[in-house]
């Protein structure tokens, strides 16, 4: 089994404009940055995080905190993840009590990865609110789960993949479909 | 890295680089011991069989904790209530306990080789909990967890062990660990306590000495682990409690021998004015405490990697492609 390169979704510079437009939509739909808090979920979360943050501060001229979260103590499906997945560390250097908390990661698929990552949260305290911001929504959903704030929709196919690719972790900064051939 | 663990019978066999990940997978847990809500339904269904047949408290305790953390059901057997005394055999309990159908089975016993014997017989997951006086894996893993922190580096420390090393199966462990990383260990104690043999211990080439005096064994160590006086095997060979504590208990004058800062460590049962003075116990150096908080991180990696993952699942590369 191989997989083949079929599209690019999005440039650079169009993730780019799109984080841009994810945190004007965050901070509008919120009015405003106060009790507002960043969950970026490892991996390729926590860099789409880092930047909606950034991009915060230049609307508002304030530091949103962040934290990460890694989910894999809390899937369902462990056991199809990995015979031996990696444990990172989670890191939310702030109570969750009470914040308004937005989770952010790069691909909505089977909302497995939310269901998780809202018992990770729970397990760390009880925020006033829980919002999920994506950069892609590739539809599929197992679970009721939908994205509050979403960069492209995109029609996909169950053979097909999403891959968002950040410099911060892949060197090289697009979206790409793909699809795995027998 | 690959990486498989079908049971957890020793640190012998085990690569630094597989001892690294293991303490790496432990980071996480020790975080869960901070939260306010330390339940994890990671390892939900799953039945951890705890076959004590030697007294145990701490490691025990240890065990069960770790499983309940991650969501597991217990099976406990312990020597003192069991069937045992009324004559049963090891490979008859540990069947009956197999026919239950647990997930994996945590073993203490007092003949070294039991775990080892138990993987033969049965078709699940064996973790070595002390036997006799072989290994005591978790133990050793423990122990350089709580280095690691404080040190910042497992590698080339000088590690000094005070006392009965004879009947120590955590001083095996901790060697058969520590000299995968170039540690230099001296060790100390009653002649009758500090057997020849212990040199053969560790990779080639690994620096084991014995030293007779304690002031001298101190000098420069970065580590001191303490081993409890088994009060039970004292006046054998004939020595004098107020001897031992004369010759070989770890003061606050005889630590300031060992580098500045140096760690203390003792597995328990500390047996405060025996081995240790009450103030080297409670001082600043001591992780005593720490130890016990990093054994419960290091037994839930242990348990996720050994009943929380499994070995049919596909490979990493698929399904980073497949998760959403």
């Amino acid at each position: 089994m191989h997989i083949v390169e079929k599209s690019q979704l999005m440039t650079a510079t169009e993730i780019d404009r799109t984080v841009q437009r994810l945190a004007h939509e965050i901070v509008e739909k919120s009015g405003g940055t106060a009790n507002l808090a960043l969950i970026g979920i490892r991996r390729r979360g926590v860099p789409l995080a880092a930047r909606i943050a950034q991009a915060m501060r230049g609307i508002d001229g304030v530091d949103v905190p962040v934290g990460t979260l890694d989910i894999t103590l809390y899937r369902d499906d462990l056991s199809k993840v990995a015979a031996h997945p990696v444990l990172q560390s989670s890191d939310i250097p702030f109570s969750v009590d009470d914040k308004d908390l937005v989770v952010v990661d790069d691909v909505l698929y089977t909302g497995r990865t939310i269901r998780a990552a809202m018992n990770g949260l729970f397990d760390l305290g009880r925020p006033k609110r829980v919002r999920l911001c994506v950069l892609i929504d590739r539809g599929h959903r197992e679970l009721p789960v939908e994205a509050t704030f979403i960069g492209r929709t995109v029609q996909t196919s169950d053979a097909e993949i999403i891959e968002v690719r950040l410099n911060e972790i892949d060197r090289e900064e697009r979206v790409v479909l793909v699809e795995r051939v027998p | 890295m690959s990486f498989r663990f079908g049971h957890m019978l020793g640190i012998e066999p085990l690569s630094a680089d597989e001892i690294v990940f293991l303490l790496d997978q432990s980071k996480p847990f020790q975080e869960i011991q901070k939260h306010p809500l330390k339940k994890l339904a990671t390892l939900r269904g799953k039945t951890v069989a705890l076959a004590f047949f030697e007294p145990s408290t701490r490691t025990r305790i240890s065990f069960a904790t770790a499983a309940s953390r991650l969501g597991a059901d217990q099976m406990n057997l312990q020597a003192e209530s069991s069937s045992l005394k009324k004559g049963e055999s090891l490979l008859d309990t540990i069947r009956t306990l197999d026919a239950m159908k647990p997930d994996c089975i945590v073993i203490r016993h007092s003949s070294s080789g039991a775990p080892e014997f138990v993987t033969r017989h049965l078709p699940l997951p064996v973790i070595n909990a002390g036997d006799g006086t072989h290994e005591h894996p978790t133990q050793a893993l423990l122990d350089a967890l709580t280095i690691r922190d404080r040190r910042g580096t497992l590698e080339n420390l000088n590690i000094t062990i005070l006392g009965d090393i004879l009947h120590s199966r955590v001083a095996r462990s901790n060697i058969h660990l520590l000299t995968k990383f170039g540690c230099r260990f001296t060790l100390c104690g009653p002649p009758m306590w500090v057997p020849r043999e212990i040199d053969c211990i560790g990779p080639p080439g690994a620096s084991i000495r014995r030293v007779g005096k304690i002031e001298e064994a101190l000098e420069g160590a970065d580590a001191v682990l303490t081993l409890r006086v088994q009060q039970e095997r004292l006046y054998e060979p004939a020595l004098a409690l107020d001897e031992y504590i004369l010759q070989y208990q770890l003061t606050p004058e005889r630590l300031r021998l060992a580098k500045p800062g140096a760690l203390v460590l003792h597995p328990g049962p500390m047996i405060r004015g025996l081995e240790i003075d009450p103030a080297v116990a409670d001082g600043p150096q001591s992780c005593v405490l720490d130890q016990v908080t990093n054994g419960l991180a290091v037994r839930m990696a242990l348990l996720f990697m050994m009943i929380g993952a499994h070995a049919d699942a596909p490979s990493e590369k698929d399904s980073s492609h497949a998760a959403d």
